[in-house]
């Protein structure tokens, strides 16, 4: 041994919450809420985001997504999503603390359905009203380090850049902007959106996010469980190499085995 | 009584308050968030909240999200 300490039990925190799971998991798209609830917990994840919407009124005792992904179990982070305007986002949050009394959310305020890249003028307006109403809000945001800083100078309690569209698996679009968002920020800085598949989460836990937030990629994998697996080695996987910090690059090869006393 | 739950228009009778709408439409109230125009009714003020002819109400809970 060398003495050096390996910690496996790191944690990271947000507003003033400690977890263990640096991966975040959607609660949409699944088959059925059971599989959801299993992927969930393949994943190891604390946290799931979940959206609030109108009870069917004509069906009452339909399947409600907290008697399977257990509320006692997981740290729900209720979501703006389908809001267009920061009024809809707080409207949808305030609704959301009294349904659960989650005071922790996230904020999503989008632009257009096409992409549904966040429009960040009334992100940042829904944020201000968000705080100034006592929310603890991580944002997904664009990857774009002005308005990144703009956000946690307003108070976010993180900073979730898109690393591609929602649900279009591409992966990290813009390493360079995620860098530099990772770099200036004090509050954690999370990938939210775009991931594929394994590797697009190992990449953004190596370049120094906090943590992950994925949906599409398990839920539409063929094998959500399996994937759901498969992300939560990737999130470790990423950031244990961000720790260890990687060997440099070099541009030619330099032999692992010594040439001196060859036969 | 004339009321719109979730852009709904819906005829009750006998249902006084927030509380009896909730149970007169077979939802659990630890489940659920209820709007009265425009206005959140905290889950401690449902009895004390009378409905009216016309409120527009919302209920409304989680589902599945990203």
């Amino acid at each position: 041994m060398d003495g050096s300490t390996h910690n496996s039990n790191e944690t990271w925190t947000v507003a003033g919450r400690t977890f263990t799971s640096r991966l975040i998991v959607g609660t949409g798209k699944y088959k059925d809420y059971a599989q959801n609830a299993a992927a969930a917990e393949a994943a190891g994840a604390e946290i799931v985001t979940v959206a609030l919407r109108r009870v069917n009124l004509s069906d009452p005792n339909q399947p409600m997504l907290a008697d399977y992904v257990k509320p006692e179990r997981f740290t729900y982070l209720p979501n703006t999503a389908g809001c267009f305007t920061g009024e809809d986002a707080v409207r949808t949050l305030r609704l959301a603390r009294e349904a659960g009394g989650w005071d922790l959310v996230k904020l999503e305020v989008l632009s257009q359905t096409a992409h549904l890249l966040p429009d960040m003028e009334e992100t940042l307006r829904a944020l201000k009203l968000l705080i100034a109403d006592g929310f603890s809000v991580m944002v997904y945001c664009s990857d774009d380090p002005v308005y990144a800083k703009k956000l946690e100078d307003a108070g976010a309690a993180a900073i979730m850049p898109a690393a591609a569209p929602i649900g279009s698996g591409r992966g990290i679009q813009n390493m360079l902007n995620l860098g530099l968002i990772i770099e200036q920020t004090k509050v954690p800085v999370l990938v939210d959106a775009g991931v594929g598949t394994a590797s697009d989460a190992v990449v953004a836990m190596e370049m120094g996010c906090e943590a992950v937030l994925m949906n599409t990629a398990i839920a539409e994998a063929k094998d959500p469980i399996r994937m759901a697996v498969a992300m939560k080695h990737a999130v470790i996987a990423g950031r244990e190499a961000y720790l260890a910090g990687r060997m440099a690059k070099r541009q030619y090869a330099d032999p692992s085995s010594p040439l001196s006393g060859l036969i | 009584m004339q009321l719109t739950i979730n852009g709904e228009s819906r005829v009750f009778s006998g249902v006084a308050d927030v509380a009896g709408l909730v149970s007169a439409l077979g939802l659990d109230t630890k489940k659920v968030a209820v709007e009265r125009n425009l206005e959140i009714v905290p889950r401690s003020a449902y009895q004390k909240t009378p409905v009216a002819e016309g409120d527009r109400i919302e209920i409304v809970h989680f589902i599945g999200g990203g």
